[in-house]
C-alpha cells in the first residue's frame, strides 16, 4: 500500500482535489469515525469538556466529539482540509487554525481536558528541510502538547507508524516530553490493524496510564514491559565463589559444550573455617 | 476565531515563551461577528477555573466590549443565571472573522482569515 506521507509534505498531498475526496470516500469517513469512537473510549471523559483535536482536518474526527457533547479546537497544516471543515458548520467547534503541529501547541499551560489525534502525528516523522529534523518536530510536538494538558488530563493519538523504527521513535519522543504512554492495538498482525498512542499526564504509579485505562474493557490483552523492566532493574546477588555463581558458571561452560563435572551435594558446599 | 480560544493561546514563537508579556495575544483591526449558539451551562462551568481573567478583561477592553467585572466569577455566582448567559454571549458566541493577533512581546502578527488563526511560523522563529 502507499503510504502519502512518503511522497510528499501534508500541506501539499492534501490539496483541493484530494481533500474532498479524502472527506467524502464514506470508506474513509466509516473508518475515522470508528477510530473517534474508540479514541473517545480511552479518553473516558465524563462531562463536556475542552479537547484539542490535531490534525483535524476536514473536522471528520470533531463532528464525533460534537455529538457526544464536547467542544473541540482544530489544528490541521493543510488550508483546503480546514476550507472544508469551515462549511460544515459544526456546533461544537470552538475554532479552527492553520498550524504546524512540528512547530509546537501554542496554548497556555492546563488548557484542555483532552487531546485526540487521528491518523496525522505520523506525519511528524518527516522533515522537509535540511534545518528542521524529525527528531526535533515530534520534541516540540509533545512537549507543547503536555503543556498544554491539564494535570489527570489524556492524549488519544491514533497513527500509522511506517516501521516498528517509527513507532518506538514516536512513542519514546512522548516519554521524553514527560507523557506516562502506551500502546493500544486493535486487530493486531491484519491489515487493519489500528494503533494508539495513549499518553497520560501526571500520577497514578503503574496504574495510572493505559494499563488502568484498559483494565475494564474486555478483550484486551496487556504486555507490561515495564514489571519484567523492573524485575530486571535489581542486580542479582553473586558474589564471586559462593554456589550460586558455581552453579551460574558450570551452566555456562555446560552450554558452551565443555566437560563438566555434574552436580552433587558437594557443589560449592560451605566448609568450616581452616583454623 | 472566539474569545474563549483567544483566552488560551500565547506567542508561538521560541523566544517569547519565557516572557510574560507574549500573552495574552492583542487583536489587531478585528471585524467581529455573533454567532448563536447552544447555551452549555456545564461546559462554561467547567471552563471558567481555566480562564485567566486578567487576559480576558484587556482582550474585552480591546474589543471596546462593556467593563467586565474586577474579579472572576468563581463558586456561587456561577450558577447565575445571568452571569453565565452573558459569559456564553462573550466567550463562545462572540467571532473574529478577519484581523490580526499580535504578540505584546515579540511583535509578531498572526492573521486570522475566515476565523482561521495562521500559526505557521518561518522556520528561523520555531
Amino acid at each position: 500500500m502507499s503510504r502519502p506521507e512518503d511522497t510528499l509534505y501534508a500541506d501539499l498531498h492534501y490539496d483541493d482535489r484530494e481533500a474532498k475526496k479524502y472527506t467524502s470516500s464514506s470508506r474513509i469517513r466509516k473508518i475515522q469515525s470508528d477510530m473517534t469512537h474508540r479514541a473517545l473510549e480511552l479518553l473516558d471523559l465524563q462531562s463536556p469538556s475542552l479537547i484539542l483535536d490535531v490534525g483535524c482536518g476536514s473536522g471528520l474526527s470533531g463532528e464525533i466529539l460534537s455529538q457526544a457533547g464536547h467542544t473541540w479546537i482544530g489544528m490541521d497544516i493543510a488550508p483546503s482540509m480546514l476550507d472544508l471543515a469551515l462549511q460544515r458548520e459544526d456546533e461544537g467547534v470552538l475554532s479552527l487554525m492553520l498550524a504546524d503541529i512540528g512547530q509546537g501547541v501554542p496554548f497556555r499551560p492546563g488548557t484542555f481536558d483532552a487531546a485526540i489525534s487521528i491518523s496525522a502525528i505520523q506525519w511528524l516523522c518527516n522533515a522537509e528541510s535540511s534545518d528542521v529534523s524529525a527528531e526535533g518536530r515530534l520534541r516540540r510536538f509533545f512537549e507543547g502538547l503536555y503543556a498544554s494538558l491539564r494535570r489527570g488530563g489524556r492524549a488519544v493519538c491514533q497513527f500509522y507508524p511506517k516501521n516498528d523504527a517509527q513507532r518506538s521513535m514516536i512513542s519514546g519522543a512522548a516519554m521524553k516530553a514527560g507523557f506516562g504512554a502506551g500502546i493500544l492495538e486493535d486487530d493486531p498482525g491484519t491489515k487493519n490493524s489500528k494503533l494508539y498512542l495513549v499518553l497520560t499526564v501526571g500520577g497514578g504509579g503503574l496504574q495510572g496510564d493505559i494499563t488502568g485505562i484498559v483494565n475494564g474493557m474486555s478483550d484486551v490483552d496487556v504486555l507490561d514491559a515495564r514489571k519484567t523492566a523492573l524485575g530486571k532493574g535489581r542486580p542479582l546477588s553473586y558474589r564471586k565463589g559462593d554456589k550460586a555463581w558455581i552453579l551460574r558458571k558450570k551452566e555456562q561452560m555446560t552450554r558452551k559444550g565443555k566437560v563438566v563435572k555434574a552436580d552433587s551435594k558437594y557443589t560449592g558446599r560451605k566448609r568450616r573455617p581452616a583454623f | 476565531m472566539k474569545l474563549l480560544t483567544a483566552n488560551f493561546l500565547a506567542c508561538a514563537v521560541k523566544g517569547c515563551k519565557a516572557s510574560a508579556s507574549s500573552y495574552p495575544l492583542h487583536f489587531k483591526d478585528a471585524e467581529l461577528e455573533l454567532q448563536e449558539l447552544d447555551y452549555q451551562p456545564v461546559f462554561l462551568q467547567n471552563i471558567m477555573p481555566r480562564i485567566d481573567w486578567e487576559g480576558l478583561r484587556m482582550i474585552a477592553n480591546e474589543l471596546g466590549f462593556p467593563r467586565l467585572p474586577d474579579t472572576k466569577p468563581e463558586g456561587d455566582t456561577l450558577n447565575d443565571e445571568t452571569t453565565l448567559r452573558d459569559l456564553h454571549r462573550l466567550l463562545l458566541e462572540t467571532h473574529v472573522v478577519e484581523g490580526k493577533l499580535c504578540c505584546g512581546n515579540c511583535g509578531h502578527e498572526y492573521m486570522i482569515k475566515e476565523g482561521i488563526a495562521n500559526f505557521l511560523l518561518p522556520s528561523h522563529l520555531v
